[in-house]
Formats: structure tokens, sequence, C-alpha cells
């Protein structure tokens, strides 16, 4: 299952700033950075819990915003991509 | 089951390391990959790979293999976690290779699978082929092959079957040939099998490819909590992980039919390979990513499986056979099944 992940971290403090970072730490751990703060992840239900759980204990309700995008199975479709970023099939061959 | 990825890494320049959670592929100090860690069963290197050893310690935690193999990729080195698997499966296991009537019929069945699935590379090649000759040699091999499966119940003992499977391989490779679009046949001719080294381009084709459906068994086996290197057909050799071997049979001729695509569709071209001296034919960089590739493409076609009446990934068949294997092992069945494609 392809889920999206965005996110919206409040910079304004060094806290702010620290959350940002480790809210990243943990998106990149899972998925792909398409955009500045939006990543995809190719997971299962467990590793979808896992990382919403784990995102929830970084961000801060009150300054923050998270939003997570589960995509149906469309059979490689669920996403048409333009410009310069060329990502990963982490499902397809993986040569380098 | 799912079919986890195998991430290859075929450029000798690379740095492995971990980041995060992830697998960070570095070429000259660039990072050219990043793979979360959650989406790999395996990692395979061919050539001077560098790793980090905290890498190392992550792959071995989470149960990923990393395979080591040379430039041709030929196997190297394997690094696996401790041993998982069922005690009692792998006593079993080892039991079961005293027991002379399991043995043989187990290696029969083996020898069966794959004979079934030559023959049938065979006749597909005799209803695609554009001349009625090639049809007609084709047609007459698939007939050879059939008459070895007949007479597969008649081996007595293992040297009798092995020499049933030397006879048959010969009839199939002295045809195969003619499956190759006729304007390449000149490029790529193979009268026989050579390999250690491989002496023409149509055998370092097979090879490579052999060695990664050896390393997918293997892996197959190992996962399935079996002793790889106890086999049934193959005789037990410091080294070998001879029921890997026992278990690949089955899957040679997929590898042949693969290899067929390759030159047919032009995906390998006869400029790719490298003559050495003293004979041996090798694969150059490019073809081997490209014949990488069409492996791994290959994989996640699905088939359907006989036996489990189920449409499977083409790279999982040979996890679902280690457990029919270790099914049979345990006396749960009333012995091995190959995989026989239609």
């Amino acid at each position: 299952m392809l889920v999206i992940v965005c996110y919206d971290v409040n910079t304004e403090t060094s806290q702010g700033r620290r959350r940002l970072r480790r809210v990243a730490k943990i998106c990149e751990s899972t998925g792909q950075r398409v955009q500045k703060s939006v990543f995809e992840c190719q997971v299962n239900l467990m590793q979808l819990d896992e990382l919403e759980r784990r995102l929830l204990r970084e961000i801060d309700a009150n300054d923050d915003c998270l939003r997570l995008y589960r995509m149906a199975d469309t059979r490689g479709c669920e996403v048409r991509d333009y410009g310069r970023f060329k990502a990963t099939d982490f499902v397809g061959p993986l040569v380098v | 089951m799912q079919l986890l990825n195998t991430l290859y890494v075929t450029q000798s320049a690379s740095y492995l390391r971990l980041e995060n959670d992830t697998l960070c592929v570095e070429i000259e100090h660039r990072v050219r990959l990043r793979v979360p860690l959650h989406h790999l069963a395996s990692v395979v290197c061919f050539g001077h790979v560098s790793l980090s050893a905290p890498l190392m310690h992550r792959l071995a935690d989470e149960g990923i293999a990393l395979v080591l193999l040379d430039d041709h990729g030929r196997f190297k080195a394997r690094l696996e976690g401790a041993t998982s698997g069922n005690v009692l499966l792998r006593q079993a296991h080892h039991r079961r290779v005293d027991d002379a009537v399991f043995t043989l019929e187990t290696a029969r069945t083996c020898v069966a699978g794959k004979i079934k699935n030559a023959r049938q590379v065979l006749l597909r090649g005799a209803r695609e082929a554009k001349s009625t000759t090639d049809a007609a040699a084709l047609a007459r091999g698939a007939d050879d092959l059939a008459a070895a499966l007949r007479g597969l119940p008649q081996a007595a003992d293992l040297e009798a079957l092995r020499g049933f499977e030397g006879v048959a391989a010969r009839q199939y490779f002295a045809v195969l040939n003619l499956i190759v679009r006729s304007d390449l046949r000149a490029h790529f001719p193979l009268d026989c099998r050579t390999r250690r080294p491989p002496r023409d381009r149509f055998n370092a084709l097979l090879s490579f490819v052999y060695a990664m459906w050896m390393n997918d068994c293997r892996s197959a086996v190992e996962a399935a909590g079996l002793d790889p290197q106890i086999g049934f057909l193959h005789a037990v050799r410091p080294g070998r992980a001879a029921l890997a071997l026992d278990l690949q049979e089955e899957f040679r001729p997929l590898a042949d039919r693969l290899v067929l695509t390759l030159i047919n569709r032009g995906q390998v071209n006869p400029e790719a390979f490298v003559f050495r001296e003293g004979g041996a034919v090798m694969l150059q960089d490019d073809a081997r990513k490209a014949v990488v590739v069409a492996f791994q493409e290959r994989k996640q076609e699905t088939m359907t499986h006989p036996l489990l009446a189920q449409p499977i990934p083409l790279g999982v068949i040979p996890l679902v056979q280690a457990r029919l294997l270790a099914r049979a092992i345990r006396g749960e069945s009333d012995g091995y099944m190959p995989f026989v494609m239609r």
C-alpha cells in the first residue's frame, strides 16, 4: 500500500526545528522524500501503524500538522509524476 | 507471502552504508539510492563493493541476507544472521538422507521436474518456430525428453538416475539452440553446456542466470529452515549447497527460457561479451545489468502454481517449493512435488 505523508512543522522555535529534523528522519527511514515535506512510503498495515505512532510521538498537535494519505491499490497507477525528481520504485528491480 | 525485493549492486565503486533505517548506496561520495530496509530480503553485491560494519550488523539483525559474488556472478560468500528455523526439521532432514528410498524418490522427482520443464521449453520453441525443419527438430527433442521421463521410474539407484539426467540434458542442449532467432544463431552457438569457464556467449549467459537462481534457491531453502548442504540428488561435498542445487534443477529450464528471450529480443547484443585468453567468455558490465533487470522483472510475473492452484509471483515459487520439500522431509506429505510449468 502506498501512503503519502505530508507535514508542516512550525520552525519558529529551536524545539520546532528539532521536531522537524526528527519527523523527517522517521519518514526517511520508511519511504522516500519526493518533495520537501512530502514522502511516499510503501508499507503494509503494520508498518503504517508503526510509522504513525512514531510520528505522533514527535509532533506537537498545537503547532504542527501531519497528514497521512492511504492510496487505493491501483496497480502502479497511483502516482503520475512530472519534472526533475525521479522516484525509485522499491517493488521493481533494484539494480545499481 | 510477500515477495520482498533484492538489491543488486553491480558497480564496484559503490559503498553501502546504513542511514536511519535505510540502506544507502554511494558512488564516489554521491548518494545514488536509498532503500528502506523493510523492502529488502537480500542484498547481492558483484565484485568489490564496500559495506560499512554497522550495515552488516543491521542486515544480520533484520535477517536480510548479504551475498557477495565475484565480477562474473560466481558465489563467494554469504552473510546470514543466527540460524533460526526449526531444529526438529533439520534433524528430520539429516535422518532422511540415510533413508535410501526417500532419497532416491526425492531425487527422481527433482529430475522429473527438470525434464518436464525442459520439455515445455522445447515444445513452446517448436510452436513458435519460423521454419518447419526447426519445428520438427524441436518436436523430436521434446519426444526424446518424453522418452527420458518414461525411463525415469526404471532408475534403480542414484547413479542410474544421474545417468538418465545426463542423457536428457545432452539431448536438450543439442536442440535448444534452434530456438534462437535464425539471424543470431551464428553469434550464439550452443553445442553443449560448458562451464567453469563458459566457452561461448550462450553458456556465459546460462551460467550467469543459473547463479542468480542458485542464490534464490539457497535463500529459499534456508528460509524454510532446511540444511542447504544436505541434498538428495546431489552428493554431499564440503562447501556445496547440495539441497539448493536439488531445488534449482526444476528452475533451470525457466532460466534457459529467460536467456532465450534476452537473446531473441536483442536485449543482450553479441558485442556485450569479452573473450578471455584460454577461451573463457564473460559478460560485460552493461549486459550484466540488463540481465539482472530482466531477471528481476521476470520474477515479478505471476504463474499459477499447479499444486496450490493460485497465481504466485515466480520469485516466490522457490520459497513455496522449499516448504513443500520441508513437508515431504517431515513426512507430512506423500513426497516432494516439483514445480511444473505449463
